[in-house]
This record gives C-alpha cells, structure tokens and sequence, in this order.
C-alpha cells in the first residue's frame, strides 16, 4: 500500500508537508483577506490560490511522470523559451496587483504569468544538463564562465524589469549548483568578490582595506590560479568599485530607498521605511501566541502592505506569534532537509544538480522573504514559496517539487 | 560529469544542512528578538497605530445673572458624520440623510464637494434632536453615519445681552500664536471655540475647562473603524467653572424691548453699592446665538456690513462728546477742590453770556439765569456759572482731577473691548493735537464738556456712580463678588453731594426740563440730560441723560446713563428710557407689579391719571 503511494506521490513526507504549507497559506491568505474595510484585492484572493493549488497538484502528478531524460532533453528548449519570454516581458509587460511597479507578468489574454518563475526552472535544469554533461568539475575560475553566462543572461533581463528580488534567486541557483557540481568553496567566494566589492564601495576606506586583502589573498593562492584568472578576479573587483556609483545612480529612487531604508527604517518612516517599521511591529506585537487566527489588528487595519503576498509572513507571525513562526520555520527546515537528502540520492549528475539547484532557489526565497519581514534584509519583491498569494508563483513551485520527487527517483 | 561518489554527495549534503541550520537559526534568532524580547515595545505600538486621540469637547460654563437665571449654558448638540468611503457610497449616505435632517438638494451637492479621503464629513453641525433620536434608533439602517455629541451654547438673553455676554468662534492662527493662547497655554489647539467678545472672551481660561481625550480605532489611511464611534473615552474632560454675574437679565430684556428699533445707542445701568453692572445694552444688537455651530456667511456679512454697527459695543466703545452731562463732573472736581461752595454764587449773574479775554461767550438762553446756586445752576445748566467754575478751577487742575478721575483712561470694567475717554492729560495734549499751546480760556469749554472730551456711556456712569456714593467710585464689574476696591475718589462732603443731587433733582423736579419725561409714580429718578452735537449730523444731536434714582427721599438704588445716537433732545429721548430703566429695577426690587405705563408723559399719553406728579 505504501509502496503504491510511494509511486504516485514519489516523497511522501516532502509531499505532505509542500501540501499541509500550501493549506497553510491558503488559510493565511483568507486571514489577509479579513480586513476591516474589505478589499477587492485581497478578499477572494483565497478561493483563487485554492484554485491554484488544485492546478498545481495536477501538475504536479503530471511532471512526476515524465521519464526522467524528458528533463535533460528539453532543458535547452525550455532555457531558450525562457530567455525569449523575459525578453518579450520587457517589452510588452505589464504589471500586476500589489507587483504594480514592476512589469514582471506577461498578459496572454487567457492568462498572465510571470516568466521569470519559468525561467528560474528552466535554468536549473540547463545549468544541471551543462554541468552534469562536463567531463571536469569545475574547480578553475574559467570552468564557471559557461554557468555564470547561462545564469547571467536570464538574470540581467530579471534585474532590467527591475525584480531584484528574482535576481537573487538566479544568483542562488548558481552558488547551489555549482558547490553541487563541486566547485570548491574558496572558488565560489572568490566569484562573489565583485558583488562584495560593489557593496563595500560605499566607503573609500573600507573599500581600499578590502582589495588589498584580496590581492594578498590571490598572492597567497598564487598556485591554485593562473594568473589571467587573478587579474580577472582583480579586474573585475575594481571595475564593481567603479560602476558603483553609477550603478546607484541608476536605480529607480524607490530602490534606493529600499537600501536605505534597511539600513535605518526611520529614514523614511511614511514612505519607503514603512513597510518595514508595519511588518516589524505586526509581527513583534504578535509576541509568543499571537493574536489569534484572523485578528490580527495591524493586518485588518490595513497597516500591512502586501499581506497577502510577500508580506504574507508578517500576518503569519502577528497572528500565531513566536510560537507559529518557530513551527513554520521548522517546517521549511524540513522541507529544505528533504530536497537536499533527495539530492543526494540520485547515481545521475544531472538529477542531484537539478535536485539541489531547487534547493538553492527555495533557500533564497525563504531566507529573504522572510528575512525582510523582521528587517533582517532589504525589501525585495519576492514572495514565500507554498505559502505567497500568486498563480505562477504556486504552480511553478509544484512542478519544480514534482522534477525533484522524480529525478529523486532515479530509476530511469 | 563522472558520476559523483556517493561520500562526496554526503560531504556535500552536511555542508548544505549547515547552511540550512545558519540560515533558518538566523531567521529564528531575529524572530525571538522581534516577537519575544521586544515584544512589549512593538505592542505599544501596535495600539498607538490602531487608536487615535480625539479631543472630547468640555462644556463650558454656564454664565448666571444677579438672580441665579441662566444667561448662557450648555444644550447637547449632536453633530452627524458621514463616514469616509467612495463618493457614491456617500451619496448614498447622504440621500438616506436628507429627509430625516432636512438637508436641500443644493446642501447635498455642496457637502458632496467637501468629501475629504480619510476624513469623516460633517454633514451637520447641529442636528435637530428628533432627527438624533431616530438616527440613533435606526443605526442598523444608517452604517456609514455616525453621531457625535457635543455640548453647544445656548444663550438665553440672545439679542438683550449679546454685548455684554459675547460669542464663541474657532481659535485663529493668530490667537493661537498669542501670549493668551500661545505656547504657554497647551490647552489651546486648532478647532477649539474660545470667547471673542464680552465676558465668554474676558473669562475665557475660567469658562473653558480643559477638554478631554478618547481613543478612535484607525485603519492605516486613518479613518475611523469604530462601528459607533464612541471611542474609548480615557479622560472625559473638565469641565469650565461658571461664572455669576451682576447683571440682571430681566432688566436687560427689559431695555431690550423698550429700545426703540431703529434707535442706536446704549444705556449702563450700575448699582451704587458695588460698582456692579445691572445693565450693559447696546443698539442696535445682534443674536450670539447665530455664532453656535459657526455663524453663517450671509448674516456674518449683514452684521459686518451693516453702517448701524450692529456689532459695535456701544457702552464701552461708543465715545461721545458728554455734553452737558459732564457740567456735574466739573461740578464735582470744583467742590473737591474746594474752590466753590455748595450754596456760593458766582461773581458775574447770567445775562445770557459772559466776556472773557475780550470774548464773548454766549449762554444758550439768551435771556439769562441771573445769579444761581451750583444747585440751580446744574438744575439750569446755566454756562456762564460754568464759565466762571471752570475758571476758578484753572485749566491745569481741571485737566489733572479729569486725568486722576480716569476721562482719558478705561474705566476697568471686566470687558475685552473697553476704550479709553478722550480727555487731555496735560497741556501738552493742544501742542500734539492743534499744534498750539492752550491759553487759560480752554478750560471754559472743558467745564461745560466741550472741547476735546470723548466718553463712553460706561465711564460716565462710572462718574455718577461716585455721586451716588460717597465720593468715591470702584471700577464697573460684571463678575459678581469681585470687587476690586476703588479706582478714585471725589473729596466730597455730604453737603457737597447733597448739593450736586439737588442739582440732579431739580431736574427732573417739577418745573424741570425732564420732569414729564422721567417723573415716576413710586420712585424717584434724579439726572443731567445732554444734548451733544455731533460732526455727522449737525441738526440731529446725540441726546444723553446721565442719572439715579432710589426710593423718594432714600438714597439711591441704581444710576443709569442712557445715550440715544442722534436722538435730539437728552430730556425727551434718552431722559424717559433711563427712568423706564430704573423703574422696572426698582419696581422689581419691591415686588411693584411692572407695568409699561411709568413715566408722568406715559401717563399723559395714556390718558391715565397721575396724581402724584406735578400737573404741567
């Protein structure tokens, strides 16, 4: 019986608990949806993900029954589509409900999806067949030029729509797969050297301490590279030095903002600091226990933006308090546990780099959404996995469970 | 890719659990910060974001007259709202409204451009208690409304007592920024009605109270959630202490309707054991009533507009030219002096003008007095005795007693508005007037009340207040039981006094110029009239009659100062109000039944008999 069960559904206790978190989100967005004065946005919202997920969990058995080389043949396929849709988005995208600033949906008249959810999938699995077909691992700076441009091209027209937030996600997809493949970890800091440089560049001081450790570093290392590679690394450093302050001055103020904000929220307490000081103060006088399913005054107010979206763990936490948070954080735990052991399962390369990728882009996605409820990090458009209002968004997290519950399998 | 070793895979998957454990811990460690360890503080806020102070109004004082009856107190008002929403929702709203508070199409319309996102709209400040009443029956029917009591003014005497009582209005920027208001005061905000005239501006901070703070549940747009409104109340407020005055409101309805209509003018009546104010009228008036709730443009423009003045406070703001009335305070500044005696005659009898500096200065009857007694003389209003009295007293005195008596300053009454007299201080005065020094011959028109002196009707009687008294004259008030001593004193004796009352009586005596006008069948009303002449109209002078009057033979009960703004003649027109005054106080006093008949030419007119006066 069991073992029945086991071949329909591949993971039980992986299924179980993407489903109870599913259910749980559900009942949270019908919570959101309780508000004082009642908006047309957020009411029916519940009824819809229900939907959603009866969709998704068709998906998902479909996908969990494809033969597994189905997935290595149509990565690059897919790769491409992706890429040609982000493309199109750019175009001719429009915005959507609380995502209104930013033109990430692509409208087909039956139906607007977000591609960039597509495309996160989509390059995991042409990352995977690329590295999974190497003959090498990667272990030398030049051996990750070929992922960083997979990786890079789909990102660059993510970070152009602006979504910063999907950009990060590609930017997990690319350490997880890569540590996965066997990248040593040394050569995988040294890729994240530019964007700490970037970072860093706010102040001249810190900045100039901090490239004279890398040189020191890099003559330290001087065997495990060639020389091209630490020029590189050097180059590439100071270039991020560079074009910071143009790279600041080219975002949108509202993004600024966001940085700012995170760095001291009372800088704007009424503009952009406001999310950030309403969802630490919904989730912080939500205490131990909480107000109490659908009570909680910040969100039925309307104190919380987005409640029922990215900001769906500040009702989370207002109205189930510490304890809710704690079991809903043990339950991603345990979900990101399962994808890595299901990882590791699989004889085929391609099945554990794709395994593991999904990891990568889960374990991004939670940290930062919830992250930036309880200002641990910025604010950046990027909904919870399984538990965010969001068609795409649900779907695709369903089908990316289903690749890995059946390349887990690894019976061919 | 070979196929990778499975220890491999496991090294890799530890480093990964790691990861997850950094992770996740890190997330967990904020919450425990965020809901555990600052909890407290974030609840704090959480309710500070979710209730809203909202001022509780305090009722203000209520405002009594002499005899306990209210002149101004506190009805509850109730205002309705029509809570923030989508304009057609309030349409809606407003329609279901319309009947029940009577509001015109052309109202709806207006209210519907007033909409304000976030804040509720006042659809009616004052809303009649029968509409309140089914409003609030009918709540269930009415969801985007809400009620709000808050106490308004009623005032009682309305258009009798408006100058004297004064009006409320909202507190301006300027107000606000003052030493009054200011800082200082943190109990003044914007929005909140204060006293602009009379006693509600004069004991403003005492009628006040200090207002009170409830808490309204808000949403993040700030508007209200409350599904009654009623908030929290946490501190209902103080309210205002009340104040008594000396005023007798019946006596002020009194005037009020003996006033002619289209007359201007005022009459102050004091009481001569205190100072205290009986009657403070001024013509024409207006109703304080029509400021509860906001006044309306169209009569705020009509009582702006209007050339009669109507809010114009006549009895301290008025100031006239005191004519003949002011021959008794030369009088009176003379005996103190002592430069005359009650019973002297002066050197030169009337022949109907006197010489003086190769000038002829003419007395209004022309055939003369002949030689007269200050009595007879005031009796006469003869001006050549007060040619010659002014003299004796000598410019420099005359304008030091008028200055020491308080004819170029306020007479300290408890009232915002009050203006001082014009009267010169000193010399000095012509040089910056004129552009002249003053000769000794000025103080001939000074002691006939010529020349510059201005007064208003209050410091006047102020001035007979003294002659009604002792001598000595404390500062008109309207708070009872407050007496703040005397502001001056004539040095007058009985005799002296007697003789300037005897004056003041011949009169209004038999045989006196307002004796038919004033004679009273139980009473006795003694006085100067005056007939001022005016700039702005030559042939229709301000007519005056400054007076007491007490029981026959009794020291007086009342004095009474009544001007009549181009009225003519003092003993005709102003002389009959002021006895009609002081003989409703009077009868009242000894439960004499009022009557509309009093003075003898009433009587005549009446075609009643009065044995008791002198038959003309």
């Amino acid at each position: 019986m069991m073992r029945r069960i086991e071949r329909w559904v591949g993971d039980i206790p992986l299924v179980v608990a993407l489903s109870v978190m599913t259910a749980f989100g559900i009942s949270m967005i019908y919570s959101a949806g309780v508000l004082e004065t009642p908006s047309v946005i957020t009411q029916g919202a519940w009824m819809r993900q229900l939907v959603w997920f009866g969709i998704a969990l068709s998906a998902f058995a479909v996908v969990s029954r494809i033969p597994i080389r189905w997935f290595e043949w149509a990565a690059l396929p897919s790769y491409v589509v992706s890429v040609l849709l982000l493309m199109a988005t750019l175009l001719v995208g429009t915005g959507a409900g609380t995502a209104a600033g930013v033109e990430s949906f692509l409208d087909l008249g039956f139906i607007s999806f977000q591609p960039a959810e597509v495309a996160k999938i989509a390059t995991i699995l042409m990352l995977a067949r690329y590295l999974g077909g190497h003959p090498s691992e990667p272990t030398s700076l030049r051996s990750l030029l070929a992922p960083a441009v997979i990786v890079g091209v789909p990102m660059g027209l993510v970070v152009l729509q602006p979504d910063l937030g999907s950009a990060l996600a590609f930017m997990g997809i690319l350490f997880a797969v890569l540590f996965w493949a066997g990248a040593p970890p040394w050569l995988l800091l040294l890729l994240a050297t530019p964007g700490l440089g970037l970072i860093l560049s706010f102040s001249t001081k810190i900045w100039s301490v901090y490239i004279l450790l890398l040189v020191g570093y890099l003559y330290v290392a001087r065997y495990r590279l060639f020389l091209v590679e630490s020029a590189t690394i050097v180059l590439a450093n100071l270039a991020a030095g560079t074009i910071a302050q143009p790279l600041w001055n080219s975002l949108a103020p509202y993004q600024q903002n966001r940085i700012l904000v995170f760095l001291d929220p009372n800088v704007d307490p009424r503009g952009a600091g406001y999310q950030i000081i309403q969802s630490l103060v919904a989730i912080g006088s939500g205490g131990f226990s909480g107000k109490g399913f659908t009570r909680g005054s910040q969100k039925q107010l309307d104190f919380l933006p987005e409640q029922h979206t990215d900001f769906i763990f500040s009702v989370i936490g207002e109205e189930l308090g510490f304890l809710g948070s704690m079991l809903t954080l043990a339950l991603f735990a345990f979900v990101l546990s399962r994808v890595v052991r299901m990882a590791q399962r699989p004889e085929d390369p391609f099945a554990g780099l794709v395994i593991f990728g999904i990891f990568g882009l889960w374990l991004v996605h939670i940290f930062i959404n919830i992250g930036m409820t309880v200002g641990l990090v910025p604010v950046t458009g990027i909904p919870l996995p399984f538990v965010s209002y969001g068609g795409t968004f649900l779907l695709m997290s369903w089908v990316a469970a289903a690749i890995a519950v059946r390349l887990a399998q690894d019976d061919l | 890719m070979k196929v990778t070793h499975p220890h491999r895979r496991s090294e890799q998957s530890h480093g990964a659990h790691v990861v997850i454990a950094v992770v996740i811990g890190l997330l967990a460690l904020q919450f425990f910060r965020v809901q555990v360890l600052r909890s407290e503080n974030y609840k704090l806020q959480s309710e500070s974001n979710r209730l809203r102070p909202v001022a509780v109004p305090a009722p203000r004082g209520t405002v009594f007259d002499r005899n306990g009856r209210i002149i101004a107190d506190n009805v509850p008002g109730y205002a309705v709202y029509a809570l923030p929403a989508p304009p057609d929702t309030v349409r809606a709203t407003l329609d279901r409204l319309q009947p029940h508070l009577g509001l015109s199409d052309s109202r709806v319309e207006f209210l519907m451009t007033r909409i304000q996102r976030h804040k509720p709209l006042l659809v009616e400040v004052d809303a009649e208690m029968s509409a309140v009443a089914y409003l609030q029956e009918h709540r269930t029917e009415f969801r985007g409304v809400y009620l709000e009591m808050r106490p308004k003014r009623r005032y009682h005497g309305a258009d009798a007592v408006s100058h004297a009582i004064g009006y409320l209005s909202e507190i301006t920027a300027e107000e606000l920024s003052s030493d009054r208001f200011g800082l200082a005061k943190q109990e003044y905000e914007q929005g909140m009605l204060v006293g602009k005239t009379g006693i509600e501006r004069q004991y403003e901070e005492r009628l006040q109270g200090h207002q009170g703070v409830r808490y309204l549940e808000v949403d993040a747009s700030g508007r209200i959630v409350d599904s009654d409104f009623a908030g929290r109340v946490t501190d209902a407020g103080t309210p205002g202490e009340d104040v008594h005055l000396n005023l007798d409101l019946d006596l002020q309805e009194w005037i009020h309707s003996i006033f002619p209509d289209s007359a201007r003018g005022a009459i102050v009546a004091l009481d001569p054991a205190d100072g205290g104010i009986l009657a403070l009228y001024s013509a024409p008036t207006y109703d304080p009533n029509d400021f509860v709730g906001g006044i309306d443009q169209d009569t705020w423009s009509a009582l702006t507009a209007d050339v009669r003045k109507p809010l114009l406070n006549r009895t301290v703001m008025g100031r006239y030219a005191p004519a003949s009335t002011w021959k008794v305070a030369a009088a009176g500044i003379a005996l103190d002096l002592g430069v005359v005696a009650p019973d002297e005659h002066m050197d030169e009898p009337c022949t109907g003008g006197l010489f003086y500096n190769g000038v002829y200065r003419k007395c209004w009857k022309a055939d003369g007095h002949g030689s007269l007694d200050l009595s007879d003389a005031i009796a006469q209003s003869c001006n050549v005795y007060f040619y010659q009295l002014g003299l004796r007293i000598g410019l420099d005195n005359m304008l030091r007693r008028g200055t020491e008596i308080g004819f170029n300053s306020e007479c300290g009454v408890d009232l915002p508005q009050e203006l001082p007299g014009i009267f010169p201080a000193s010399r000095q005065y012509w040089v910056d007037q004129f552009g002249y020094r003053p000769l000794e011959g000025e103080v001939l028109s000074l002691a006939l009340g010529q020349g510059p002196n201005d007064q208003t009707p209050l410091k006047m009687a102020q001035f007979y207040l003294a002659l009604a008294r002792d001598g000595s004259a404390p500062p008109p008030r309207l708070i009872r039981g407050e007496t703040t001593g005397e502001a001056w004193r004539l040095d007058l004796s009985q005799e002296a006094i007697e003789a300037l009352r005897e004056g003041l009586r011949r009169v209004t005596a038999p045989g006196g110029t307002a004796h038919f006008g004033t004679a009273l069948e139980h009473f006795e009303i003694i006085g100067k009239t005056g007939t001022a002449q005016n700039s702005q109209d030559p042939d229709r002078p301000h007519a005056w009659f400054a007076g007491m009057a007490g029981r026959r033979g009794e020291a007086p009960e009342i004095v009474v100062v009544a001007i009549v703004e181009f009225g003519g003649s003092g003993s005709q027109v102003a002389a009959p109000l002021a006895a009609k005054t002081a003989d409703f106080y009077l009868r009242k006093k000894y439960g004499i039944p009022i009557d509309s008949i009093q003075t003898y030419a009433e009587h005549v007119r009446a075609g009643r008999p009065a044995p008791w006066a002198f038959p003309r």
